[in-house]
């Protein structure tokens, strides 16, 4: 069958680093990744299933990867080589069509949940992320032992599968994985919003995963005010379908923020802020404008992946402002108290907000350096998500 | 005899006509049989013996008790004098009002006046540097009154500071500097610019607070003022005579003094560009030539800086004190004199050069807002009678209307720019749904009465200060402008003055009638 694989070969991934800014497709064509013929995975046991991909979305942690530029803490989580593809509609053996929710959990791994009825991502203790049986591996599409998404075929656990209701396409269905990563990140402001009467919510990118996090931030979070910064033209008319209130430039959005909440500029420093601050984007330039318009014991919830970031943590120290990582998602609290699956949430929204129109391009495995190329410049280039489409039969085979 | 103001007909011999675009300018050729070309007078003579004219005038004021007679032991007295606004472009020292306060203060010394304070009064404008107070007043004066706390800078924000005096019959709140309303004298120094300047917009604007400039500094006022240039036909001055009443009624005593400039505006090697195209000699064509190279490899923050430090040779024409309304009957005749060119009729489109200065930039930049502010809301309105361009006409502007700020001077501007023009360019909109927040912004008002930042509603009151000008013409062209930063302002943006004539010809046809405003230096059109 056909796959995309990651190997690990140090000098490709730092070559690919080195050309990936300027061009993206060269990345893929000299990096880690190449399309190769290889046997389906084999069946891991009971519980396990064989998936036939529809629709693999490329993530900005995929990109990463393929262009050299995911942390080296990663080693010791993946298993090479690896098949990519961690947003995933498939359909299994009988034709049920399934979203994946690709942590590898306890469950998937055979140890013994946290809590009952646990989520695939809840728990705090990762052993079981890098202990046999199974390779070490994170998620689907990080893990040797049960490929990914970029390829005909992968294994996927029971409790990984959610059934796609008939009513749902596939366009929509690739979106749930990360539209539940974005309600993740929308609820983990949550515990600095309880009790402010008219919270302020920044977002800083609104990229496919911003623009999920909006969604979340709107469906779920009462009365939030949401204030976003959008770089491209299409960006800011979803930002604002999604529900945003204020969108702005992304330069413009710590004058936004101080003009809604109508504190000073101190410095570089807004002297008040949003009450919470999602960064979308993940670098030090971002993770810095979130610090800088964040209020002092404000929170800042990093969703874009970040790798080694150089930031001054003064203003973080003096403002005792947290900072919390956005890491996919499992058992949410919500602002109800009430407990819910982040994937049951990721459901809904995907209809009500009708992310299939987020699907921009897609793309068969024998392009993936085109694919590649077009996801890394998505906003550039006018769209949001790009994804392997594999449903033809020649793809299938 | 220095020669009036001139109207030349663009026919197929006369040369390029030059056109400012900010820190540069370029020629254009203008379409022949249908252009024309409005220069300014050329400068009068200044006075001869212009400290012999100030004490003259205060001497034999209008309407007036002489100064000296008004002055006397144990009184309170105060100076306020105009702000970095004026003039433009900052005159060459001895600064007019240096000239003036230290004639005051030597009358006010010998009548022994010890209780003495000297206020910029700069309303809702930024606070002066050191630099340009010393400037402004001199040294001397500086010296001997700044480390005592004797003079300082009107601070519209400061409750303590200021007093409400009343209202006049249409209900305007009149609210002004509280020590100058609790003078037993006031002295108004002023610079006579442009006729919009002086009269009772000297103390009614220059000392006193949004509460009462708001009455007219608002869209309403501004579009029904026909023009600034125009005292009875302005409702800005309308406005501000009726406060100046109010004033009167409660007691305020003020001795106004308006002095005017000629129109000598540019020393050398810039002094081309004052003069008419056609009698430029070798040694101007070179220098345009010098000078537009050496400002094409000029860094813009370097071109910026040559720009403004040009201090001009205009120099005082005349100078009148007194009571304020017979001063300023006086000041304005002289400002006509100057500055008066008669224009028959009206024209398709007007063009003009936005120069590198506007009152509001000194030492700035001159950011999309005050691009348009001095398009609009300046250049426009330098008529008396009627606009140079018909109604429904086209306006073309060159500048190259950068989206730079000065974050200092204009931090209001950046937000107006990024928040209310990104939502609309109406002015009555925009003042009901985000002019009070803008003004009362505790930020801005920080910035406002600490640093040098103009007033939270300033840039608001620069686009009202357009919006005849918008109501007027039904197209407003800018080339060579950014274009982002133009469309945000609602206008349209062109490449080439070609290109906007295309444009523009949706509106006007493809033969309109074209008047260029060749300024600076200064003019009021009389439009017959």
């Amino acid at each position: 069958m056909k796959a995309l694989q990651v190997s690990r070969k140090v000098a490709r991934l730092g070559l690919a680093r080195m050309v990936s800014a300027l061009s993206p497709a060269a990345a893929a064509r000299i990096g880690p990744i190449e399309l190769v013929n290889i046997d389906p995975p084999e069946s891991l046991g009971e519980g396990w299933h064989t998936v036939t991909t529809r629709l693999s979305g490329i993530c900005g942690s995929d990109l990463s990867t393929i262009e050299g530029h995911a942390s080296t803490y990663f080693d010791d989580w993946v298993s090479f080589p690896f098949t990519p593809g961690h947003e995933v509609v498939g359909e299994l053996a009988d034709g049920t069509r399934v979203v994946i929710e690709p942590v590898l959990g306890h469950a998937a791994r055979g140890f013994p949940l946290p809590f009952p009825d646990a989520a695939p991502g809840d728990g705090d203790d990762y052993a079981h992320l890098a202990l046999p049986p199974l390779k070490p591996g994170i998620q689907t599409g990080f893990c040797h032992s049960t490929g990914g998404g970029w390829s005909t075929k992968f294994q996927a656990h029971d409790s990984q599968l959610h059934h796609v209701p008939f009513d749902m396409s596939d366009e929509a269905a690739v979106m749930v994985e990360p539209a539940a990563g974005g309600i993740h990140s929308a609820l983990l402001c949550w515990p600095t919003l309880i009790g402010v009467e008219n919270p302020i919510v920044a977002v800083l990118g609104a990229g496919t995963m911003g623009l999920c996090a909006i969604a979340g931030l709107r469906r779920y979070i009462p009365n939030v005010k949401i204030l976003v910064g959008a770089r491209y033209p299409h960006q800011q008319s979803l930002a604002i379908s999604m529900g945003a209130d204020i969108v702005v430039a992304p330069g413009e959005l710590t004058r936004a923020v101080r003009r809604e909440v109508g504190c000073h500029v101190v410095g570089d420093y807004l002297s008040g802020g949003a009450h919470a601050t999602i960064d979308a984007v993940g670098n030090s330039g971002s993770i810095e404008t979130c610090l800088q318009i964040t209020r002092p014991r404000g929170r800042v919830v990093l969703m874009g992946m970040p790798a080694e970031v150089t930031v001054d943590l003064t203003g973080l120290w003096h403002r005792e402002t947290q900072i919390v990582g956005a890491y996919t998602y499992g058992t949410e609290t919500m602002p109800d108290g009430s407990r819910r699956r982040t994937f049951d949430l990721a459901m809904d929204t995907v209809l009500a907000c009708d992310m299939a129109r987020m699907v921009s391009a897609t793309y068969t495995l024998d392009d993936y350096e085109d694919a590649i190329s077009h996801a890394a410049s998505a906003g550039r280039r006018g769209a949001v998500k790009v994804v392997f489409d594999l449903r033809s039969t020649k793809e299938k085979h | 005899m220095p020669r009036p103001g001139f109207v030349l007909e663009v026919d197929r011999n006369t040369p390029p006509i030059m056109f400012w675009r900010g820190e540069g300018f370029s020629l254009e050729k203008l379409p022949a049989g249908r252009s024309r070309v409005i220069y300014a007078p050329e400068p009068e003579k200044a006075l001869d013996d212009i400290d012999g004219a100030i004490r003259h005038a205060l001497l034999n004021p209008y309407d007036h008790d002489p100064l000296p007679a008004l002055l006397f032991p144990g009184m309170k007295l105060t100076i306020a004098f105009d702000d970095v606004s004026l003039p433009l472009p900052p005159m060459r020292r001895p600064d007019i009002r240096q000239r003036v306060i230290e004639s005051v203060l030597d009358l006010a010394a010998d009548a022994g006046v010890d209780d003495v304070h000297i206020i910029a009064a700069l309303a809702l404008h930024r606070r002066m540097t050191e630099a340009e107070l010393r400037h402004a007043v001199g040294d001397r004066v500086y010296d001997a009154f700044a480390p005592r706390g004797l003079l300082y800078q009107h601070d519209a924000e400061d409750p303590e500071a200021l007093e409400y005096i009343g209202a006049t019959p249409q209900g305007e709140d009149v609210e002004i500097n509280k020590r100058a309303a609790n003078s037993d004298l006031l002295v108004y120094v002023n610079i006579n610019l442009v006729a919009m300047d002086g009269g009772w917009k000297s103390t009614a604007t220059g000392l006193s607070s949004y509460k009462s400039l708001q009455h007219h500094h608002n869209p309403k006022t501004m579009e029904a003022s026909r023009s600034f240039m125009d005292q009875h036909k302005s409702e800005l001055h309308k406005s501000n005579w009726r406060m100046g009443k109010v004033l009167v009624d409660s007691g305020v005593k003020v001795f106004q003094i308006e002095t005017t400039m000629n129109t000598d505006t540019f020393p050398k090697p810039f002094d081309f560009l004052s003069k008419r195209e056609w009698e430029w000699k070798a040694k101007d064509r070179a220098s345009f030539i010098g000078v537009s190279a050496a400002l094409k490899r000029t860094p813009n923050r370097m071109a910026r800086n040559i720009f403004h430090g040009i201090e001009a040779p205009h120099q005082m024409t005349s100078v009148q004190a007194g009571e304020v309304g017979a001063v300023h009957k006086v000041t304005t005749e002289n400002v006509y004199r100057q500055q008066l060119v008669e224009v028959q009729g009206q024209t398709d489109i007007l063009t003009m050069g936005i120069p590198y200065i506007c009152p509001y930039n000194v030492n700035s930049i001159m950011n999309p807002i005050l691009v348009m502010c001095m398009g609009l809301g300046y250049l426009f309105n330098m008529y008396r009678g009627m606009p140079l361009v018909r109604e429904g006409g086209v306006v073309i502007m060159t500048h190259p209307t950068p989206i730079e700020f000065n974050p200092v001077h204009h931090p209001s501007y950046i937000d107006f720019f990024e928040q209310v023009l990104s939502e609309t360019t109406d002015p009555y909109v925009m003042s009901q749904k985000y002019e009070k927040g803008f003004a009362e912004d505790e930020w801005y008002k920080h910035l406002y009465r600490t640093g040098h930042a103009y007033h939270g509603v300033h840039p608001f009151y620069m686009w009202y200060w357009g919006s005849h000008g918008m109501q007027h013409c039904s197209r407003v062209i800018i080339v060579g402008g950014n274009v982002k930063a133009v469309r945000r302002l609602g206008f349209t943006p062109a490449s080439t003055m070609d290109d906007a004539y295309e444009i523009a010809s949706d509106v006007v046809g493809r033969t309109p009638t074209i008047s260029h405003l060749h300024a600076p230096p200064l003019m009021v059109c009389d439009v017959k």
